[in-house]
């Protein structure tokens, strides 16, 4: 592997923890709060790419793709918590085989909508164009959802942090019960959190259709690359999506490399280390 | 009275089992082999979710790490078929040891996290480990054994190991191990205080449950004689998981049960329906909100109702914490009594 390969792998697998972090901080907010691992969050995913390619394709305006997906993606999550998941609250395994069903159908008319053909993004104007980074001729806008990673990263943990409504998500992490007895709407507080974490798989799918490739069981596929993001990371946490993407995005921009026939097999292998040295990931906490 | 007549519903399966290939045609006796192999599945995965409360997401990745293994020896490595089965059942012993070992540590949801990340790598790793796998066009012409080559010899065999996984089952759940298992679902950290080893238990069952998921993979691959990726994924895990639950969690019968019904619906529903991922979703939600205590479950809750009283059915609730908290719900009642009394108040 020359240098300059191994720089560009590096960039590639900056770029890809960006994404990665995007949808898994979703994923892991939603989990921390709620106990409910969405599997359809690959299908949000991958609907709100489709969305986000369609209004692209009738108004040539990338932001507005973004804000429409994100907007539709969030009013299907609403949707979903409000009369799927809310009759089943506090039934775990319920809830995941209810997302499941949820993810079926979601990638099945994906596919009678947009087709089985992969489809790519095609960015408009600049936003599509290279830039020069030393040696290395680097696209544009894989930089531009790096900084959308780190941007949507620090909004969150500020408003975790500083917020009113992020203490109440905090505490609603710790103790939902005396949470609710102290007068909070926690049905509302979570509605709002899943709406949220729908909104971010939907404007991942934008970003990753526009240097990823969106096609039937790309929603899976994704999935399984937050799952593991997740695990490593530790459910709930989000220092360990950022560090569980970290982990994720470069080894498998490496492994792609190094290694083609082992491209998923690259990622077990963390996992596999940080599960036997702490069963619930690197910050996850056993409650 | 329900359950005389589940015992007669039983007898009747069996010999129904036994004479299938005189009474139906070939396609009607495969789709019964089909349901043989499901319910081997489906028992092994009703072992860990029903019995030790954890429900795994990935136990179509062990079978199919069987499936694979018998498929490279016999096709590309030429081993007989008796060896390649042999060292297909210890490839799903390996994978079960040391998926178990990444998992058993922990408890509720993220159990399930785990198991289901580990069986989407197996579905990757067969699409991608091209010189072993065969990628996308799978692993052709696995034969099987010279004395099972026809339809309804097969079968026979089908039954036949169908038969002696149940009986080995039933034994295990009916164990002390069983027992504990069931202490473990009911409260873990009792458990331990009483001086179990718990996560040796777990590690236990999970050894034994991916066991007979291996063996279901033996007699997937020879059923189809083909392998492919699509065969391993989180389709195929969730519709075992699916199968317990229609069937009734925590019972041995329920699997079973629930392994006829999806392995018919899919049969028999997919010829006629277009948008068949769909429907399956739709079965999922549908089951999920009205059905979740499980066919077995609601039988029992029927019976109960009707006077028998001294028979108290102690069902799994879904009730999961990621910290293996469990409310102490953990008495008596029907899986779904337990769900609602667990509920928090004030909701519906």
């Amino acid at each position: 592997m020359t240098p300059q390969v191994a720089a560009l792998q590096f960039l590639n697998g900056l770029t890809l923890a960006a994404l990665l972090f995007i949808l898994a901080s979703g994923f892991t907010l939603v989990f921390g709060l709620m106990r409910i691992m969405n599997l359809a969050h690959g299908g949000f995913y991958l609907i709100g790419g489709y969305m986000g390619l369609s209004v692209l394709l009738a108004t040539r305006n990338f932001l507005l793709a973004i804000v429409a997906a994100g907007a539709g993606i969030a009013l299907l999550g609403l949707f979903t918590e409000r009369f799927l998941l809310r009759p089943l609250r506090g039934e775990t395994l319920a809830e995941v085989l209810l997302t499941i069903g949820l993810a079926y159908m979601l990638g099945d008319m994906a596919l009678a909508v947009w087709g089985g053909d992969p489809r790519n993004i095609r960015l408009p104007g600049s936003i599509g164009s290279s830039v020069q980074l030393l040696d290395i001729s680097y696209p544009l806008f894989r930089i531009v959802v790096l900084a959308t990673g780190m941007l949507i990263g620090l909004v969150i943990w500020l408003i975790q942090e500083r917020t009113r409504v992020g203490a109440m998500v905090r505490a609603g992490v710790d103790d939902r019960e005396t949470l609710e007895a102290m007068g909070i709407n926690v049905k509302a507080l979570f509605t709002w959190m899943f709406c949220f974490g729908a909104f971010l798989a939907g404007i991942t799918g934008v970003l990753g259709g526009a240097f990823l490739t969106l096609y039937p069981g790309a929603d899976f596929e994704i999935l399984l690359f937050a799952l593991v993001v997740v695990i490593i990371g530790g459910p709930g946490s989000l220092t360990g999506a950022a560090l569980g993407s970290l982990v994720v995005g470069l080894i498998d921009a490496y492994g792609k490399v190094l290694i083609p026939e082992f491209t998923y097999f690259t990622i077990f292998l963390p996992m596999a280390l940080i599960l036997t040295w702490r069963p619930y990931g690197l910050f996850g906490v056993k409650v | 009275m329900i359950r005389g007549a589940l015992w007669a519903l039983s007898v009747v399966a069996v010999i129904v089992a036994l004479l299938l290939p005189y009474l139906v045609s070939p396609f009607y006796t495969g789709v019964g082999t089909q349901v043989l192999v499901f319910a081997l599945l489906a028992m092994s995965v009703g072992l860990l979710g029903g019995y030790l409360g954890l429900m795994p997401l990935g136990h179509a990745g062990i079978m199919g790490v069987s499936s694979y293994a018998l498929g490279y020896f016999i096709t590309r490595a030429h081993y007989s078929v008796e060896a390649a089965a042999g060292i297909a059942l210890l490839a799903a012993l390996i994978t079960s040891a040391l998926f178990g070992a990444m998992a058993v540590r922990t408890s509720g949801v993220f159990f399930t996290m785990i198991t289901l990340a580990q069986g989407m790598l197996v579905w990757g790793g067969a699409y991608k480990w091209y010189q072993v796998t065969g990628a996308e066009n799978g692993l052709r012409g696995i034969a099987r054994p010279s004395f099972a080559a026809t339809y309804w010899e097969f079968h026979y065999l089908a039954l036949l190991i169908f038969a002696a996984g149940w009986l080995a089952l039933w034994l295990v759940v009916n164990s002390p191990l069983g027992l504990s298992l069931q202490g473990i679902r009911e409260s873990e950290s009792r458990m331990r205080t009483l001086g179990f080893n718990v996560t040796l238990h777990k590690f236990l069952a999970f050894l034994i449950s991916g066991f007979f998921a291996g063996v279901s993979g033996l007699l997937f691959g020879w059923y189809n004689n083909f392998i492919s990726p699509a065969s391993v994924g989180l389709t195929a895990s969730a519709d075992a998981v699916l199968m317990v639950i229609i069937g009734g969690a925590g019972t041995l019968l329920g699997p079973v049960i629930g392994a006829a019904i999806i392995v018919f619906i899919k049969n028999l529903l997919s010829i006629y329906v277009a948008r068949w991922p769909t429907l399956m979703g739709l079965i999922f939600v549908l089951v999920i909100l009205f059905a979740r205590q499980g066919l077995v479950g609601f039988l029992r809750q029927h019976s109960r109702r009707k006077g028998d009283a001294s028979k108290q059915v102690v069902g799994p609730s879904f009730q999961h914490d990621v910290g293996g908290v469990r409310s102490a719900t953990a008495t008596t009642g029907s899986p779904a009594e337990l769900g609602a009394a667990g509920r928090e108040p004030g909701r519906l």
